[in-house]
């Protein structure tokens, strides 16, 4: 009734070929963002920014850049959370160089050495697809995790093995270390992730991403109408690696704020951000950020939320609750819909389309 | 890809309601007091008796005496699972819910959460774990560590050394091996180890054991008899503790060489071994067993009243045992601060001045029903630990029992390390804060 696109004309190819070509869609959009520039700062407590909307965001960015591998090009890796490490410890040692440089800048640039070491890993994927690749991949998580460990140059010979994350200036704010607000950190957080989603939805519309489905769908059909394999696989592992490298540099220095680095890149990771891009569903951008509340702030909100709301819960028992709940939701939607929460979207849009009179 | 208003904007209001909702309750005549526990994931096995000890003393506390001077604690526990993520979440709730003392219960927990209690001002107590350098009160006044570092551990773990072979100059050309956690908790011990084999001229062998491979040490153990190392000293922790016994058992490594950190000393670490296990040692500074004032007072207050999930034959072993003696110190450091400030109901800030001036004597302990429990421990302004004695425990293949008299660590050692490591510590920080607190007095 209200969603339904009847009167909206197109009068040029432009317009016709947006990403959103839906004036209620813009709208939406528009309404998210101010829900998340203006409505979270504004509502949440200092306890709902840290715990849930700052991790939701770096796992979202997370996500995006494994669904542009996994999803987009069709390259399974079990190497996310080490990806996302070196892009941590980058940044650490630029920043330990380069104090004076501004964090931000450091934390993207961190995402290139990141990029670098992802293609170094992805030369494995000219050759060897599916399974095998996620085994090769595996390689580069365990020797990068080794590596976080064995070599203190990384953390700086810290008699801890730890990051210690100084503070950083942003305009005279603090932006990294203890003092800096929860409320500076999600909009540092939110205005990286806004950003590079942009560029991701316009790598993925563009001729690059549509090399990339060419390939995920049949990679020798895409070889004989002229895509280079070379350059399109590797260019997909440098951007995805590109992404986690932010994602975890983002991680160490606006959400966890220094601790047992090597011991938060583990396989666990890279399993959970590989059930976010699944669950979020492949290939798709908004099915990231699903996956990411899914995965990584629903078990949050049960655990904190439900005792809060004064359901009888504590501790241990929280814990086992969450578990089971979120193990069970895991279940049902995949049941529902096998091809994640973004296709579930989809088909919600299209009824909402047709409501109330479908045909 | 489409993208609409209705579903997400749904979505994040209930985000929002939730996170929204998470807000402090607490009673006037009580104090708050936030607790991580692991009764989940893979060191359950250590987190479940901690816990339990913990919680108890609190219980007890509330029960016998109506809480400390009439205030009751409101005891919670937050999960963690032992996962770093998790205690953040749970260090922002127990900030949130206004925690007179955070406790971490993991060293990466402790690490994390250093930098942000200096600015939220929660006093850290991070009992015998966590970060050495710590100790150190001008540096960070609202950390600590009693009642001895990792680095006393390790000094202390040299002199049993000594002592068994026959005084310190004995020591030259002997072999230590260390077979540590690959972590920074199992790292902790390297630096003091390095210093000490160079000035007393004995070989350092180190085993690191990845947290994936905890059960996994075959092909550690056959370095290991490969280089026959004297003596051996465990810092690991959960899954890999049991493991480590038995393994020397099988390759028929002297197990009364093998020494454990306290945290390696849990009552299902040696039970793993068997029979064999007999004369299994472990650093301590509490004793096991019910045979005190102040357990007898757990199980009558607590156990037997049905207040507590413990199993009554739990009570009393090592791990459960420490927990007591942790909450012992919070409930000591609440007694303090309400004696300094006069208020009945203390607030975070005035915990840290009951903490920094805590004097737990030997008569204290009595008092209390601790007598012979534990090793008396004082705080002061600039040492946040205490270096306190400890004691080499020695399983007797049912229970633990004090396998050695009360050991002073080489504070000589420890102190400076700590210093330089502390100011080290605050330099890379930067802009780390200058501390402000005033000293007190100790009582």
């Amino acid at each position: 009734m209200f969603y339904r696109e009847a009167g909206q004309f197109k009068s040029t190819y432009a317009a016709d070929m947006a990403v959103f070509p839906i004036r209620q869609d813009r709208i939406g959009i528009a309404v998210i963002l101010l829900l998340a520039f203006v409505g979270v700062p504004l509502i949440g407590n200092d306890f709902f920014t840290s715990t849930v909307m700052i991790p939701f965001l770096v796992f979202s960015l997370a996500a995006i850049g494994l669904n542009i591998l996994t999803g987009y090009t069709g390259l399974i890796s079990l190497g996310t959370a080490a990806f996302m490490g070196v892009g941590a410890y980058a940044a650490y040692k630029l920043t330990t160089f380069f104090p004076g440089v501004n964090i931000i800048v450091l934390v993207l640039v961190s995402g290139l050495f990141s990029a670098a070491i992802g293609v170094l890993f992805g030369l494995p994927s000219l050759r060897i697809k599916g399974f095998y690749l996620a085994v090769a991949t595996l390689a580069a998580q365990f020797f990068l995790q080794w590596a976080f460990v064995r070599v203190p140059w990384l953390f700086n010979y810290n008699a801890s093995g730890a990051i210690e994350v100084p503070q950083r200036l942003f305009f005279g704010i603090p932006v990294t270390g203890a003092s800096a607000s929860p409320e500076t950190r999600y909009f540092v957080c939110l205005v990286l992730v806004v950003v590079l989603t942009w560029f991701a939805s316009n790598l993925v519309h563009g001729k690059l991403g549509r090399s990339w489905m060419a390939v995920r769908d049949m990679d020798i059909a895409a070889e004989l109408m002229g895509i280079k394999l070379l350059n399109a696989k590797l260019l997909a592992f440098a951007v995805s690696s590109f992404y986690a490298g932010v994602a975890g540099a983002m991680m160490i220095f606006f959400w966890y704020g220094g601790g047992e680095a090597a011991d938060v890149f583990n396989i666990r990771l890279s399993f959970n951000i590989l059930f976010m891009v699944i669950i979020g569903g492949l290939g798709s951008l908004i099915g990231s950020f699903f996956g990411a509340a899914f995965i990584a702030s629903l078990p949050t909100i049960l655990k904190f939320g439900l005792p809060a709301l004064g359901v009888p819960l504590s501790g241990a028992t929280a814990e086992h609750v969450t578990f089971m709940l979120v193990g069970a939701l895991i279940i049902v939607f995949l049941i529902v819909e096998p091809h994640g929460l973004a296709r579930l979207w989809q088909i919600g849009k299209q009824k909402l389309r047709t409501w109330p009179f479908p045909y | 890809m489409k993208t609409s208003k209705l579903m997400k904007g749904a979505a994040l209001g209930a985000l929002l309601a939730a996170g929204a909702v998470v807000a402090p309750a607490y009673a006037q005549d009580s104090v708050y007091f936030a607790n991580n526990a692991y009764r989940t994931g893979p060191f359950s096995g250590s987190g479940i008796p901690i816990g339990d000890g913990m919680r108890d003393y609190i219980t007890m506390i509330n029960e016998r005496d109506g809480g400390v001077n009439g205030v009751k604690i409101v005891y919670e526990e937050c999960e963690t699972g032992y996962d770093t993520k998790k205690s953040i979440e749970c260090y922002e709730q127990a900030k949130s819910k206004n925690t007179i003392v955070y406790s971490p219960w993991s060293t990466g927990a402790t690490l994390a959460a250093i930098p942000r209690a200096h600015i939220d001002k929660i006093p850290i107590l991070s009992m015998a774990y966590g970060l050495s350098a710590s100790a150190d009160g001008t540096q960070f006044p609202w950390v600590f560590i009693p009642p001895f570092t990792y680095w006393d551990g390790a000094s202390v773990m040299v002199k049993h050394m000594a002592a068994e072979l026959g005084g310190m100059d004995k020591l030259k050309g002997k072999k230590l091996g260390l077979i540590h956690l690959d972590a920074p908790f199992g790292k902790e011990p390297i630096p003091v180890l390095e210093n000490l084999a160079k000035k007393y001229g004995f070989e350092l062998k180190i085993y690191p054991v990845a947290a994936a491979d905890m059960q996994n040490q075959g092909s550690l153990w056959l370095s290991i008899r490969r280089d026959r190392p004297d003596y051996l000293y465990n810092q690991g922790w959960g899954a890999m503790n049991p493991t480590a016994v038995k393994e020397a058992i099988k390759n028929n490594f002297p197990i009364n060489k093998l020494v454990g950190v306290w945290w390696a000393g849990g009552d299902d670490d040696a039970r793993a071994g068997g029979e064999q296990a007999k004369g299994y040692k472990s650093l301590s500074w509490a004793n096991a067993g019910t045979g005190f004032p102040v357990m007898q007072d757990i199980l009558k207050h607590v156990v037997e009243k049905g207040k507590s999930t413990t199993p009554k034959d739990k009570v009393g072993e090592a791990l459960y045992n420490r927990g007591v003696y942790n909450s012992m110190l919070v409930v000591e450091g609440i007694r303090n601060a309400q004696k300094l400030t006069g208020k009945k109901v203390v607030t975070a800030e005035d915990m840290r001045r009951g903490l920094e001036s805590l004097n737990i004597t030997e008569a204290r302990l009595k008092e209390i029903g601790m007598d012979g429990f534990a090793t008396p421990t004082s705080i002061s302004c600039t040492d946040h630990s205490g270096h306190s004695k400890m004691f080499v425990a020695q399983w007797d293949g049912a229970k633990w029992i004090k396998g050695s008299d009360w050991i002073e660590p080489l504070k000589d050692e420890v102190r400076p390390l700590i210093e330089t490591n502390a100011k080290d510590y605050a330099e890379k920080a930067g802009n780390w804060p200058k501390r402000t607190e005033s000293c007190e007095k100790s009582s």
